[in-house]
């Protein structure tokens, strides 16, 4: 991965996956979590949803939108664990944003450490873009993360970002290790101070 | 903004620095690390040929994957993906200098049940753990964090995260618990006054009566489950209950070393007039044991309640989960959950697999047999949980019951080794989420409650109040929270 991306906007069709609280045990079952790397995930994503009792897909969101950058979603997605197979399923699926009510807040920390923007807006806004892309699923939809817009065909609409998330997309810094690795004697300072801390 | 908090305190104290983003990097004292969520982390660092900054300060258990059946633990793992994600992390830790407890340690077990247990977590202390349920380690006035793969490697490589502070929200938990009502039935009527997303930009510092009465097992329980009600930690402040329960264990110093600690323990404590950035208060006086109906912790009743309608629920979207719930569980409103059959019992998991659990359970299944039609797994918490409870004579209990008595591991929580319902399978659990798949089969149901209620329906073959089986106990052991297990 090349951490040094900024990130100022994102786009492509959109996918809806409407309903509220969707878990981490739903986008990326934990069957699936037995493998060392991420390499797969996008096989997982929302596994037995998307599937019928026989194996074959269903009618699901992302079966019918195969192809889509933009995941719209409602409030509280991505919450149960932390596992971040869930944002990296739905990176390698394709998705390169996702506009929504609201997150689980390790899931949010999750698609920042993975540079995908995650912007939030009212229940209505996003019912409105959901069942625009049902009606239009080659429409483009825009995250401009920069100037917290979102835009599909003649609406645009202001969304909310996170500001830490913003900072690190649009400056390029959401690499947070190297962020932080530059700090090291100022830790090496707060650990001196923490008396349950044995220096090395 | 809240100020004056524990919260505040040990944020403090670990603040390393602000970052250009507007987020603080927080030095996390204790990073636990499993084999599931760690080994990308370390391949990013090989990659970047860095090395693990505060190897001293972290421990490693294989607790997801585990097999729990003896003969199942041998080497190689039969399961292929369960052994490599097992060898990545013995040669990841042993490269890194990072203490292992494998299978043959005797200190093997879930992360959040061996740290507690070891001493390792402390009051004052910020905890890392690539698992959401870090919030546990809470019980002891710490600061507990869930944290994903790239924040591993974060810890790893820095011994940072990078973290926005969170408000802090106080809930006074009143009143006194009947005989049969735990820890579990606190955070479950928590979680069902403030919603699943209620705590979402918060942690939760929990007090009053009925949370200074519990011990430090309940204490685990009650913070364990913060991340159910969306909030990434929850704690509560140490006190003589916490130190009592600390001294003598491994990692925790001793003599004039521990009364120095304590002044440390003593001094992150929140303040009298500490300000909170919310206050409420949760009426747990005389609560019935809870149970959930649904398919999120927030769908939960006391047992003498009835399934609600959805349109009891003011909000469209409760409306429909509630609808998806009904139909998945196979209920109707304004049914009891008692009598609703159970083909699986599961007793265990960083929730309730500590002694104390299997205790309040044995009590209940003493003199008594698992149902014919129920499948009973007891999965200790760790193998010196099921040390104790061996010692004590409580594995007999169980096994004399009919419970399939087992080795350490997560389970049946989230079925990643071979303990998984199948079909529809209804399953007791004293786990902490019921979410559709959680236990193995997509089409599997859970219906969440605590230890001696996962044993009674065990017994009965169907949902049942525990307190049934507790009215020939003798007095002395009626204050409803597991006698202390230290």
């Amino acid at each position: 991965m090349a951490p040094e991306n900024h990130i100022t906007e994102v786009g492509g069709t959109g996918v809806p996956i409407p309903g509220d609280d969707i878990d981490t045990d739903q986008i990326l079952p934990a069957r699936f979590m037995k493998e060392v790397t991420f390499d797969n995930m996008a096989d997982y994503l929302f596994y037995d949803a998307r599937r019928d009792d026989d194996g074959e897909f269903n009618d699901h969101p992302l079966n019918r939108f195969d192809g889509a950058s933009i995941a719209v979603i409602n409030s509280n997605f991505g919450c149960g664990s932390s596992r971040e197979h869930a944002p990296q399923a739905m990176m390698r699926w394709g998705v390169d944003g996702i506009v929504g009510e609201s997150y689980a807040e390790i899931f949010r920390d999750n698609c920042k450490s993975l540079g995908i923007p995650a912007v939030t807006t009212d229940h209505e806004t996003v019912v409105e873009l959901q069942e625009w892309i049902e009606a239009n699923p080659d429409g483009e939809i825009d995250i401009d993360v920069e100037n917290e817009e979102v835009t599909y065909g003649e609406t645009t609409i202001d969304v909310d970002i996170d500001h830490a998330m913003k900072e690190a997309l649009v400056e390029g810094i959401w690499d947070t290790t190297s962020l932080m690795y530059s700090n090291k004697s100022k830790v090496e300072s707060t650990v001196a101070d923490l008396p349950y801390v044995q220096s090395d | 903004m809240s100020n004056g908090t524990l919260y505040d305190k040990v944020w403090d104290k670990h603040k390393v620095t602000e970052l250009p983003n507007g987020q603080d990097q927080l030095f996390i004292g204790l990073h636990l690390v499993h084999e599931v969520t760690s080994p990308q982390a370390f391949g990013m660092l090989r990659e970047r040929e860095l090395e693990v900054a505060y190897p001293n300060q972290t421990f490693a258990t294989t607790d997801h994957i585990a097999p729990t059946e003896e003969e199942k633990r041998k080497r190689p793992l039969k399961d292929d993906q369960a052994e490599e994600m097992l060898t990545a992390l013995e040669t990841n830790t042993s490269d890194n200098g990072i203490t292992f407890f494998g299978f043959e340690s005797g200190k093997q077990g879930i992360t959040h049940v061996v740290a507690p247990e070891l001493g390792l977590s402390q009051p004052g202390m910020t905890v890392a753990c690539g698992d959401s349920h870090t919030a546990t380690h809470g019980a002891f006035g710490s600061i507990g964090v869930g944290i994903g793969t790239s924040q591993i490697r974060d810890v790893l490589a820095t011994g940072c995260i990078a973290a926005d502070k969170q408000k802090v929200r106080r809930i006074n938990v009143e009143g006194e618990l009947g005989e049969g009502v735990y820890a579990k039935d606190i955070i479950l009527k928590i979680i069902q006054d403030l919603g699943v997303d209620g705590g979402v930009g918060h942690v939760y510092e929990y007090g009053g009566e009925a949370i200074e009465a519990l011990d430090m097992e309940g204490r685990l329980a009650v913070c364990n489950m913060s991340i159910e009600g969306g909030a990434r930690a929850g704690y509560i402040n140490p006190d003589e209950t916490t130190y009592d329960y600390l001294e003598g264990r491994e990692y925790v110093p001793e003599g004039d070393e521990f009364e120095e600690r304590k002044e440390y323990w003593e001094s992150i404590k929140s303040d009298e007039d500490a300000e909170y950035d919310d206050v409420v208060t949760v009426d747990a006086d005389g609560i019935d044991p809870l149970i959930t109906w649904g398919i999120n912790p927030g769908q939960v009743i006391e047992i003498s309640d009835t399934v609600p309608e959805p349109d009891d629920f003011e909000a469209r979207t409760d409306r429909e989960a509630a609808e998806q719930a009904l139909d998945h569980m196979d209920i109707e409103p304004g049914q009891s959950m008692v009598g609703y059959d159970v083909d699986v019992a599961f007793l265990g998991t960083c929730t309730n697999g500590r002694v104390s659990d299997f205790e309040e359970a044995a009590k209940i299944l003493e003199g008594n047999k698992v149902s014919d039609d129920v499948r009973a797994l007891a999965v200790p918490g760790s193998e010196s949980v099921r040390a104790e409870c061996e010692a004590r004579g409580l594995d007999e209990v169980f096994i004399n019951a009919g419970f399939q008595w087992r080795r350490a591991g997560c389970s049946m929580c989230l079925a990643m080794n071979d303990d998984a319902l199948e079909g529809d399978e209804v399953c007791a659990s004293s786990s902490n989420r019921n979410f559709i798949g959680r236990q193995g089969s997509k089409d599997g149901r859970t219906v969440l409650m605590s230890p001696a209620m996962v044993a009674a329906a065990a017994v009965e073959g169907e949902v049942t109040d525990a307190r049934d089986y507790l009215d020939d106990e003798p007095a002395g052991s009626a204050s409803g929270v597991g006698e202390a297990a230290d």
